[in-house]
């Protein structure tokens, strides 16, 4: 009980305190910033929501103005992503994690698919400039964006499909080689399927990275004033956010409103997605453990 | 496929075996015996596991493994270069130290794994194959009115005889068991070596064990193995009350291991 005790004991009590404070307000912060972004969205983009505006085209009036063309072409893209990267990603992480060796190879790989992870997308748009638009005569296509998209979200697909893999006891993989299956067959209906809640909440939460990136989109050469839907995917297109961004660099303030609405609109697709990753992986699990 | 009881189902001869520059078996010379319980028991480290392991040609999926010698199983060498390792483990069933149940499938699904994951089940004869590989595994009683529950949803011991059912719906010839019982409780315990008595008319059966007792209750012979070499194998009967080396002695005596 001296007193030099004390104030210690005072001290430590203080740094508790500011500590705590500062990690509550790295909580806080951010999700006051969402709240805002979604309360100002609200309020000024709300009252343009509605059928019409979901199902017009852009126009040089913001009354009549819609986002038709942008919803579909992001859906589009979304899809047509989804199909090149999934298998993709999830065949060159089952490659890795069941098939290579362990060795300074694979830890290379591994290091460059990390690094892959964190490269700025707008660089990932300059190489599919180069290679789908140019070099593959895809042209400013649809496809040739969704190729890009995929480049963007592969990494992060590999990755959380190795540490989904990585879930899987080996144990289980032996109990079915035991039961003489092949290793692919093991792969396919034991491991996999055990792997798949993992596999798809990070994939989704990945692909719907990819619905919000803007500038790989601008640098393939998305279209900004589009007035008809793509009929293939060699088709041009729009997507949300360009319409977005084209939108807010209007002077009328009749766009910055339909600019709000429209991110109302991609904000509440990307929550879902979010969300349906969240149910999806749940129920899941809740069906293995019964 | 099968022969009578008694003859030889599995004969080993000169087999080492290891992982990169570590011998772990030493040249072992056994037969085992059709439809008869061979024990292998013997101190931690001893080669036991990795044995079991080279019958079924499981030792090879670890990475840096390496098998030389002969298995002669119903007279084809399971390590001759035309062998599938894939086709062997139909006819060399496994059962391992942890109940494994894939978490994904139902208990009926579990059973029928083995099959469905070979793409040999004949939609009509699911049920048969069911009932039977469960009743032989004496876990049908307990089960037959929620097989569409998770396999995990069973307590341990009947995730264990999940598993020998799971092996014995593929129709194999041996089972070989790798200290199945280490992870259960003695009722559980019981239950299985129950199990084993009546498994053994229809299958050759090897177990890895680490409980003397085990081995004296459910073998007919007993092979003791000790770092990485078979000391000694014979009737179990006569491993336990006399032993002929000194060796087997010190150690079912209790004096190491």
């Amino acid at each position: 009980m001296s007193p030099l005790f004390r104030h210690h004991r005072a001290t430590g009590a203080r740094m508790e305190r500011v500590f705590s404070t500062i990690c509550g307000l790295a909580v806080w912060i951010p999700l006051i910033i969402l709240a805002v972004l979604l309360v100002v969205g609200l309020s000024e983009g709300v009252s343009r929501i509605g059928v019409d505006f979901l199902t017009s085209y852009p126009s040089r009036k913001w009354e009549e103005a819609g986002i038709l063309p942008a919803l579909v072409g992001s859906v589009c893209l979304l899809v047509l992503t989804g199909l090149i990267a999934l298998p993709l990603g999830v065949g060159a992480a089952v490659y890795l994690e069941e098939y290579g060796q362990r060795g300074r190879f694979a830890r290379f790989i591994e290091l460059n698919i990390a690094n892959l992870a964190g490269v700025p997308s707008v660089i990932y748009g300059l190489l599919g400039l180069g290679v789908f638009v140019r070099a593959l005569g895809m042209g400013r296509s649809l496809l040739a964006g969704a190729c890009t998209l995929a480049l963007l979200v592969m990494p992060v697909v590999v990755i959380v499909t190795r540490e989904a893999l990585r879930t899987v006891p080996d144990a289980i993989r032996e109990g079915a080689l035991a039961l003489g299956a092949s290793r692919w067959q093991a792969i396919r209906q034991v491991v996999l399927p055990m792997a798949m809640p993992g596999i798809l909440t990070g994939s989704i939460l990945a692909m719907s990275r990819a619905i919000g990136e803007t500038a790989p989109l601008v640098v393939v050469g998305a279209l900004t004033y589009v007035t008809f839907l793509p009929d293939g995917i060699d088709a041009p297109f729009t997507a949300l956010p360009i319409q977005i961004f084209n939108w807010v660099s209007r002077p009328q303030k009749g766009f910055l409103i339909n600019a709000a609405a429209a991110i109302l609109v991609l904000l509440v697709t990307l929550l879902s997605l979010n969300l349906s990753a969240i149910l999806l992986r749940n129920r899941l699990q809740q069906r293995m453990q019964g | 496929m099968t022969s009578d009881a008694g003859s030889t189902a599995l004969s080993v001869s000169t087999l080492r075996a290891g992982f990169g520059a570590a011998e772990i078996l030493k040249g072992i010379n056994l037969n085992i015996r059709s439809q008869q319980v061979t024990a292998i028991i013997g101190p931690s480290g001893c080669g036991k596991s990795t044995f079991i392991r080279t019958l079924n040609r499981m030792h090879e999926t670890s990475g840096e493994a390496w098998v030389k010698g002969t298995v002669m199983l119903d007279g084809q060498d399971i390590y001759a270069p035309e062998v599938d390792p894939v086709l062997l483990r139909r006819r060399v069933g496994m059962v391992f130290q942890k109940p494994n149940p894939f978490p994904s499938m139902s208990i009926r699904e579990n059973v029928l794994a083995g099959l469905r994951l070979t793409h040999r089940l004949k939609a009509d004869a699911a049920d048969a194959v069911v009932e039977q590989a469960l009743t032989r595994a004496a876990l049908w009683g307990e089960v037959k009115d929620r097989l569409a529950a998770p396999g995990l949803s069973l307590s341990g011991g009947q995730q264990q005889r999940l598993c020998i059912a799971r092996a014995l719906a593929v129709e194999p010839s041996v089972l070989l068991m790798d200290e199945p019982c280490s992870a259960l409780d003695p009722i559980a315990t019981a239950r299985i070596e129950d199990l084993i008595h009546v498994l053994r008319e229809r299958y050759t059966i090897v177990i890895v064990t680490h409980s003397m007792q085990q081995a004296a209750r459910v073998s007919n012979q007993t092979a003791f193995f000790l770092m990485g070499e078979l000391v000694e194998v014979d009737e179990t009967s006569r491993v336990f009350s006399s032993p002929k080396d000194p060796r087997t002695e010190d150690y079912i005596t209790g004096r190491f291991g």
